[in-house]
């Protein structure tokens, strides 16, 4: 067996990581051996960074455009989830909607978020729908894909007592196939955030007022590399934040119904 | 009511031809609020009997009835309590027990009533609120009772129900379902593997061939239960000590070797 690391342990590691990264870069960076253009060093990306956070950039300040990608994502990801999970609980309980629909989203998941973007913009045009779409894109699959699994994988012993105890499916599937599903519908969360947010500079490729994308496309322009890391490094950090998040609150979800050991 | 009837059962897993056969022409008639248990060597078909009464199994041939109507579906007029509980493990003990109550016609304030009383009956009051992981198994298999006795149901399936329990836990769950069984008679058909146990609660114990499982005799219990006055007897151990238990359980068990022996030769 492989020794326990402990919590302490693992943060000093990740750091060490982190830290071997950045000055790996920035010896790259100032050696002289790739232009400046090219490969801003970190200092640099920095300095940029905490410009972003007080001055406007392409309409608005760092802060800002996060908030407009946020709020996209937002809507995007709960779209998703909202649709998703339900979809996914039936397909795990429907034996026939799971064949009519299974092949047709097999299909679809393969195609990546970001192939969406002429008809993102065609069909919506610069408005909110066109990224909401996209990040949709991203996002649905893993929801319906681990709701179907949890619905799949729910131990067929508290099915029989559910239908042993003359339960009316609507009602199996809310008090019995959900909560089994809980813990895979979280990963299933995460994942689908993670996506939702990865698509997001495609989905403000087409949008021409705001965003952290949209931010990076106008730093491109102005050939501002700074700009354009500062923004890789603010939907990183958004990014770890979310994931955290969820993370949380799948233990927090877990020590609730006391599963957790 | 609650007769069940198997009437010339057979039971093959996958096709016909190649199938494995796991019941040969069983008939059985239990009685209303009569005690069936059914021991057999491992893998016999006693779950697999269980399972067709309460509607989880098909019969290949013959029929399964219940007061005379073919089963078609699980319902809670047949209640089961399973081996390993299947409680719901999001669910308090109370919202376990109003779980089958819920789907009956049944008031607010009656389903309240019900689920006191039960839970009074069967020591769990103070648990009410708690998860099942909170609970020991003894009382975890306390509450899929109660869960199953609750719905005042007709027939009562118990598949080792005490299987999982030490043989402590054991002997007091036994006593208790002797008391809720004369408080409250059901039929019930009592699937184990423990022989003292069949003897000791069952009104007739049915004993099954190795597969594929046939129903080799039925040996009436409660005849001798009643002349014998058993239940003058509070202890279970002390009902265990009497020269005709020890006569009934001796001669199970040889049956039961025989059934073994014939299994490895
Ligand atoms: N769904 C199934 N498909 C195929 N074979 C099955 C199925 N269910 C049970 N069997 C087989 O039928 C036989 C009887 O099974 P059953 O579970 O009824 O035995 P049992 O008497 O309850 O055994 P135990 O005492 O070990 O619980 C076994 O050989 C088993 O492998
Ligand atoms: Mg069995």
């Amino acid at each position: 067996m492989q020794k326990q690391i402990s919590f302490r342990q693992s943060v000093v590691l990740g750091l060490l990581g982190l830290a071997s990264f950045i000055g790996l870069w920035h010896g790259l960076a100032v050696s002289g051996m790739i232009s400046n253009v090219f490969l801003p060093s970190p200092v640099e990306v920095y300095d940029r960074f905490t410009t972003l956070l007080d001055r406007r950039f392409a309409g608005a300040t760092l802060q800002g455009h996060l908030f407009a990608s946020f709020q996209r994502f937002a809507y995007g990801f709960l779209l998703a989830a909202l649709i998703g999970i339900p979809l996914g609980l039936l397909m795990g309980w429907y034996q026939l909607l799971d064949e009519i629909v299974s092949p047709l989203f097999d299909a679809l998941r393969f195609v990546a978020p970001i192939a969406w973007v002429p008809f993102a913009a065609l069909w919506f045009g610069t408005g909110i729908g066109g990224p909401i779409m996209i990040i949709f894109a991203g996002a649905f699959p893993p929801c319906v894909i681990n709701a179907y699994r949890g619905a799949k994988f729910v131990d067929p012993r508290l099915i029989e007592a559910a239908n042993m105890l003359g339960t009316p499916s609507h009602r199996v599937i809310r008090e019995v196939l959900l909560p089994s599903s809980v813990p895979s519908i979280i990963s299933g969360l995460r994942v689908s955030a993670g996506l939702g947010w990865q698509s997001l500079v495609g989905a403000e490729l087409i949008v021409a007022s705001a965003g952290v994308g949209y931010m990076m496309v106008q730093g491109q322009a102005n050939v501002s590399t700074t700009t354009v890391m500062a923004g890789m490094v603010a939907i990183g950090l958004v990014g770890l934040a979310l994931d955290s998040a969820l993370r949380l609150a799948e233990r927090i979800i877990q020590r609730r119904r006391g599963l957790e050991n | 009511m609650g007769v069940i009837q198997f009437k010339d059962v057979n039971k093959i897993f996958g096709p016909r031809e190649t199938g494995f056969q796991a019941l040969q022409d069983i008939n059985l008639e239990i009685r209303d609020k009569e005690f069936v248990a059914i021991v057999g060597p491992s893998g016999c078909g006693k779950t697999t009997c269980l399972r067709m009464v309460a509607g989880f199994e098909p019969a290949t041939d013959g029929m399964v009835t219940v007061d005379g109507t073919p089963i078609k579906r699980p319902g809670p007029d047949r209640a089961v309590v399973f081996q390993q509980f299947a409680l719901f493990p999001w669910k308090s003990v109370y919202d376990n027990i109003d779980m089958g109550l819920r789907n009956l016609n049944v008031s607010r304030s009656e389903r309240e009533a019900r689920i006191a009383d039960i839970l009074t009956l069967m020591n769990l009051t103070q648990y009410a609120k708690h998860f099942p992981h909170q609970l020991s198994g003894g009382m975890q298999q306390r509450v899929a009772i109660a869960r199953a006795y609750v719905l005042d149901p007709d027939v009562l399936l118990m598949d080792e129900p005490f299987g999982a329990l030490d043989a402590q836990t054991r002997v007091v769950m036994q006593e208790e379902l002797v008391r809720l069984a004369r408080k409250n008679p059901r039929t019930v058909l009592f699937i184990t593997h423990a022989v003292e146990e069949a003897v000791y609660l069952a009104d007739r114990v049915a004993i099954m061939t190795r597969a594929p499982g046939r129903i080799k005799e039925v040996l009436d219990v409660a005849s001798i239960r009643n002349a014998e006055d058993w239940d003058s007897h509070e202890k279970i151990e002390d009902v265990m000590d009497l020269e005709s238990f020890v006569h009934l359980r001796t001669h199970i068990w040889r049956s039961l070797r025989e059934e073994k022996a014939a299994q490895h030769a």
